[in-house]
């Protein structure tokens, strides 16, 4: 193991001790801490035994592995961002029907002329 | 019976269209002397329209809430006007609302939270169930039987009994995630020092619909379960409910007629 490995282990690590002290918390929905586990688990497999990367890299055809990682992250973002604005197009839809159900409601109970 | 609790039930239903009328006629026959609330999250179908037409209260979530936050809803109109005791019922019909005064019986009325259970496989094995599935739920419910102090064989079970102040806590504290409130409730209980007991009653296959429980969803819901688990574990209690409960509910706006 390299320095390079025990970095990413080490950060890797603190990435899955912080999103678990979040949801101890409950600042972080588990839906989303999920997702966030879910990558941190295989590179701390990867950070552990390198030499499977490189042989997943290599089976795939990638000839500098970490390339590889670059592009699998970058996809991996790419994919939150775009479930990122979905859900904040559906929190700004609810947010405007409920400002429309309040704004009807406060004219029938008479308030706010 | 000399009960004289004022008793709300909560029938949270989304697209049941088919089985809420004959539910609702059930309640009411039951359980000649409840209020009954529909809470329609969010329907595409008749379900508001035909529950109305039976002359209960009904709520139209204005979007989907799931089955917890249409609960929530429950828990808060209950909480608001005082109800002493809440039922909660699923609209498709899969439980006999003729087992409900049992559960009521066995509600316990004095101060802390309390909730009764209704209870499904317990004296109806014969309620079709895939295997998988029915060992997760039992080993689910051998675990939660061990934190709330209480044998309890089916912890999904969405039939159910809550006294006053359960009544208060689940109004701030009722789980809305999706596919697991039942489960998550029963843990906020204990955590809250609930009496927490189980009633049997036989479950019948729903009037009409789809279950909500696929293979891949209840897949999921084990998943979830699983979390739920690991966090209840890892997690501080939450704090206690101030006590006494709330006595002063928000002004209730009275409907127009």
């Amino acid at each position: 193991m390299t320095g390079v490995h025990l970095t990413v282990l080490l950060s890797t690590g603190a990435a899955v001790a912080a999103v678990v002290e979040l949801l101890r918390r409950r600042h972080l929905r588990e839906k989303y801490a999920v997702v966030w586990l879910a990558v941190c688990l295989p590179m701390i497999v990867f950070a552990i035994a390198p030499n499977l990367f490189n042989r997943l890299a290599h089976a795939i055809g990638v000839i500098n592995p970490p390339d590889l990682l670059t592009v699998l992250a970058c996809l991996f973002l790419l994919v939150v961002c775009v479930y990122m604005s979905w859900e904040l197009g559906r929190l700004e839809d609810r947010t405007r029907r409920l400002a429309e159900e309040v704004a009807l409601l406060r004219r029938d109970v008479g308030a706010g002329h | 019976m000399t009960d004289r609790r004022r008793v709300l039930v909560v029938v949270p239903a989304w697209n049941e269209a088919g089985a809420i009328a004959s539910v609702l006629d059930e309640i009411a026959s039951a359980l000649p002397a409840a209020d009954v609330l529909v809470v329609d999250d969010f329907s595409s179908d008749a379900t508001a329209a035909i529950a109305r037409a039976t002359g209960v209260d009904v709520i139209s979530n204005i979007f989907n809430l799931g089955v917890g936050g249409a609960m929530r809803v429950g828990f808060r109109y209950g909480a608001d006007r005082g109800y002493d005791a809440l039922v909660q019922i699923d609209a498709d019909g899969q439980h006999d609302p003729a087992s409900v005064p049992a559960l009521l019986e066995a509600l316990d009325s004095s101060p802390g939270p309390a909730v009764v259970i209704g209870a499904r496989f317990d004296s109806s094995e014969d309620y079709p169930v895939p295997r998988a599935r029915r060992w997760a739920m039992r080993l689910l419910a051998a675990y939660l039987s061990r934190l709330t102090g209480c044998r309890l064989t089916d912890a999904t079970s969405g039939l159910r009994a809550y006294n006053r102040d359960a009544i208060a806590l689940f109004a701030r504290t009722y789980p809305a995630d999706y596919l697991s409130d039942t489960v998550e409730s029963l843990i906020i209980a204990s955590e809250a020092g609930a009496r927490i007991s189980q009633l049997s009653t036989v479950m019948r296959p729903r009037i009409a619909g789809t279950p909500s429980q696929s293979r891949p969803r209840a897949l999921l819901y084990l998943s979830r379960v699983a979390l739920m688990l690991f966090l209840q574990a890892i997690r501080p209690r939450r704090p206690a409910l101030p006590s006494p409960a709330p006595t002063n509910p928000r002004p209730i706006i009275e409907e127009k007629p």
